[in-house]
């Protein structure tokens, strides 16, 4: 349990003063999804006097109502009745231990060769694609990122092939003029697969060091919409062989059970290398990162928590896990 | 389409039942276990679901169910009443004002489609009340946001008011509804920046454009994909602005949609509209009795009839029933055929909407691709006009040229006029009333959207048939 003991560590103040400015951002984002969720949980075992159907019953709606899925819910709940009854157990406070144990090797096992890193190529633009269903916040997202990428210094293009939302490709000029960034762009209603060859012709002619390719919100059901994205990957792949570096797929953190069918079709047209999480600060949950993980097996790379310009995160697994499970820890801490 | 899933799991969880002729109470705590399931995977909130649970159970234990000959059909029905409850009983109209204009707010997350949204509702006030409506562009901090707005307008013709985004929405709207006024416009829509339902200060804003305004329907937009969250939003916004009513957009895509079941239960608040699409025109009316229907795969036969009365050119149909009466349908009826039907939407969408189909497997994961018809199209267009009107004429030398003229594989060609022989051959005995064979129609493929081409007459037929069931219903009671 070495991740586990690690967390102890941190809630029991071992390693406050290395908490960095980092920290404080995502606890400050993550404030409403973790008091929600382990609030909830220790509410939870508060109300039941003894372990039995109806307790496991009422855990897996808290789960549920925490977005970590449907299928993690029923079987985390179902692995715990089986250990619960195992191992004889009648204490609250060990079964509180027993989930938390739980949800936390879950997470862990399920992540150990996940890679959260962005990739770059070494000499030619590096391409970042993205991709998602409508009003999740790709643009938004590529706003972000390529005021980061600026800072530091790199030399940034944006290829605005959302040619279907009125009013797409003047939202991603925004941004451009905003952060001081180039924007290839076509009229409304073109081919946004031309957009897109254009940008990295030029990416390739001028020496980019990174081009964000924005692509038009789809539903993952509509058939044309999503071969077109293959299409553009396509295009892509054809001109840079490495490219794209990154196929990013944003998810709403609000969105329920449907994130899920969402990334597995958008994986079937792309090769999906990641997900950004946006609006995270949005949500009470943030359970939705381990039904991500223990369903999907996509790596959170990014995650938006909030709305000003370097609200823009790399993703970072134990301090996320630490916001989740904060105040839950704790409980069992004090008992030792 | 939404609501397929939990479609499929009631369906399953019943359809033990139906095995018996009797039921215990343990079967129906059974079945209860699986609703509940079912609800939950299906993003209904939680405490919605309890409640709902909790409500057909009593309902099912009762006398009623347990005694009567058709346990199964007697729990659908409870069910079946009762999400229509929490959906909210019936289709609740807009708001109106007494005098112009009449004032329309849109609130709601960020990306939830509130913009989108607002272009579609205009442009269903103009065509359908005649309306002459204003937008005020009032989303001041999304990158083009007004742009978006602007564009929308041009396109569906209703004009926007906007100051571009150095001054407060407040002022936006104020000076927007002064120049109502002065038009004399009937509607003012009024759009704003996507915002947390937590953030205070932006909520504040709200809150001071509609003391201003006075808004007669203030609309919160839901995107149809949230999950558990749905319910703290909706109470969020409704707490501090008090909303009207309810749009949940993107209902096209493959959610479930518990945000609906949820969100009338616990704010109380109807569900006025329902996006389902990308065209301006994909605005709908939601009814609850409908949407329940289509939950439990009952079919939605009322929306399909009103759909191909609203889309179908009336003379047109009439003309058709005749060809498929005296059997003189052609390659041209039949090119009229596909573009009638393909006015009325997405196929699978349509084929779900008939009694029963919602849940029959072969349609199930059918897609219909768009450009599939557009084949069939060029192939009928590469014909002479002598071959449309008489399909017996095809050749093996004809047959290859039209697939070369089409560019199309001969053997589509080939399978196009076989399936056109049948679905001709199935016309006549549909018209003379005989509906046997009709099952195979929707099997495989192809055949399946080629059979649809009946589906005119057929919902027409079924009209009838409800009608008269209707009457006799009455009579026996």
């Amino acid at each position: 349990m070495g991740f586990f003991d690690k967390l102890k560590h941190v809630f029991s103040g071992q390693e406050e003063d290395k908490q960095t400015v980092e920290e404080q951002k995502y606890e400050k984002g993550l404030e409403k999804s973790r008091k929600t969720f382990g609030d909830k949980l220790n509410e939870l075992f508060a109300n039941f006097r003894s372990v039995d159907e109806e307790f496991f019953e009422e855990l897996e709606e808290k789960l549920i109502e925490a977005d970590v899925g449907f299928e993690t819910a029923v079987k985390i709940s179902e692995e715990l009745q089986e250990e619960v009854k195992l191992r004889n157990v009648k204490d609250k406070k060990d079964v509180s231990n027993a989930i938390i144990e739980k949800l936390v090797s879950l997470y862990e096992a399920e992540g150990t060769t996940e890679d959260n890193s962005l990739h770059f190529s070494q000499n030619e633009p590096t391409v970042f694609l993205f991709v998602g269903v409508n009003g999740v916040g790709k643009t938004t997202t590529i706003g972000k990122l390529a005021h980061r990428y600026q800072q530091e210094g790199k030399k940034v293009l944006l290829a605005a092939a959302d040619t279907f939302r009125a009013g797409a490709i003047e939202q991603l000029v925004e941004w451009g003029r905003r952060v001081d960034v180039e924007v290839v762009r076509k009229p409304e209603r073109s081919d946004p697969a031309a957009v897109v060859f254009d940008a990295v012709r030029k990416a390739k002619n001028e020496n980019y060091d990174i081009l964000l390719v924005d692509t038009a919100g789809r539903l993952q059901n509509k058939v044309n919409l999503m071969n077109e994205l293959g299409k553009i990957a396509r295009v892509i792949t054809r001109e840079l062989p490495d490219a794209p570096q990154e196929v990013l797929l944003a998810l709403d953190a609000t969105t329920g059970q449907n994130a899920l069918t969402q990334a597995k079709q958008f994986k079937d047209v792309t090769n999906v290398t990641g997900i950004v999480l946006t609006k995270l600060d949005g949500t009470a949950k943030g359970g939705i990162v381990l039904a991500i993980r223990n369903e999907l097996h996509l790596p959170v790379k990014l995650v938006g928590l909030g709305e000003k310009m370097d609200d823009l995160r790399d993703f970072e697994p134990v301090e996320f896990v630490y916001g989740l499970f904060n105040g839950l820890v704790e409980a069992p801490k004090e008992e030792n | 389409m939404a609501f397929e899933g939990l479609t499929e799991r009631l369906q399953n969880a019943i359809s033990k039942l139906r095995k018996k002729g009797k039921i215990s109470e343990a079967d129906v705590r059974e079945v209860m276990r699986e609703i509940r399931l079912a609800l939950l995977e299906a993003d209904v909130n939680f405490q919605v679901v309890k409640d709902f649970v909790k409500t057909v159970r009593t309902r099912a234990i009762g006398a009623e169910v347990l005694e009567s000959l058709t346990p199964a059909q007697q729990i659908v029905k409870i069910v079946n009443d009762e999400l229509t409850k929490v959906m909210g009983e019936e289709a609740v109209e807009l708001n109106k004002s007494d005098k112009i204009p009449t004032i329309i707010m849109m609130v709601g997350l960020q990306g939830a489609g509130k913009t989108t949204t607002l272009g579609k509702l205009a442009l269903k006030l103009k065509n359908e009340k005649k309306a002459r409506p204003l937008m005020i562009a009032a989303d001041v901090y999304r990158p083009a946001a007004i742009d978006q707005l602007e564009i929308l307008g041009k396109s569906i013709d209703v004009p926007v008011f906007s100051m571009g985004t150095d001054v407060s929405p407040v002022e936006i709207v104020r000076k927007g509804l002064e120049l109502a006024a002065e038009k004399k416009n009937d509607y003012v829509l009024i759009d704003t920046a996507g915002r947390l339902q937590i953030d205070e200060l932006l909520m504040d804003e709200l809150a001071q454009i509609k003391t201003l305004a006075q808004p007669d329907e203030i609309l919160l937009t839901v995107d149809a994909m949230t999950g558990q969250n749905a319910v703290e939003v909706a109470k969020g916004f409704n707490e501090q602005l008090d909303v009207t009513g309810v749009v949940l957009t993107k209902l096209d895509g493959d959610t479930r949609g518990g945000a609906a079941l949820s969100i009338r239960a616990v704010t109380g608040k109807p569900i006025k509209f329902i996006g389902q699409g990308e065209k301006m025109t994909d605005l709908d009316v939601f009814y609850p009795d409908r949407m329940s229907s289509r939950i439990l795969g009952m079919g939605d036969m009322l929306t399909l009839i009103e759909k191909a009365q609203q889309d179908f050119d009336e003379k047109k149909a009439q003309q058709m029933q005749e060809k498929m009466r005296e059997n003189s349908f052609d390659f041209n009826d039949f090119i009229d055929q596909m573009e009638q039907v393909q006015k009325m939407g997405p196929m699978e969408d349509i084929i779900k909407m008939i009694p029963g189909m919602a849940n029959n497997p072969a349609i199930k994961n059918l897609k219909v691709d768009p450009k599939d018809i557009e084949h069939l199209k060029a192939v009928v267009y590469s014909m002479t006009n002598e071959e449309r009107e008489n399909p017996d004429l095809f050749n093996p030398s004809r047959r290859k040229r039209i697939a070369a003229g089409s560019g199309r594989p001969i053997h589509e060609v080939n399978r196009m006029i076989k399936q056109f022989n049948e679905m001709k051959k199935m016309m006549g005995k549909v018209s003379k009333g005989n509906f046997e064979g009709m099952e195979g129609m929707f099997g495989n493929g192809l055949s399946g959207k080629l059979a649809k081409m009946s589906m005119n007459s057929m919902a027409r037929k079924n009209k009838k048939r409800k009608l008269k069931r209707l009457k006799n219903k009455k009579r026996r009671k």
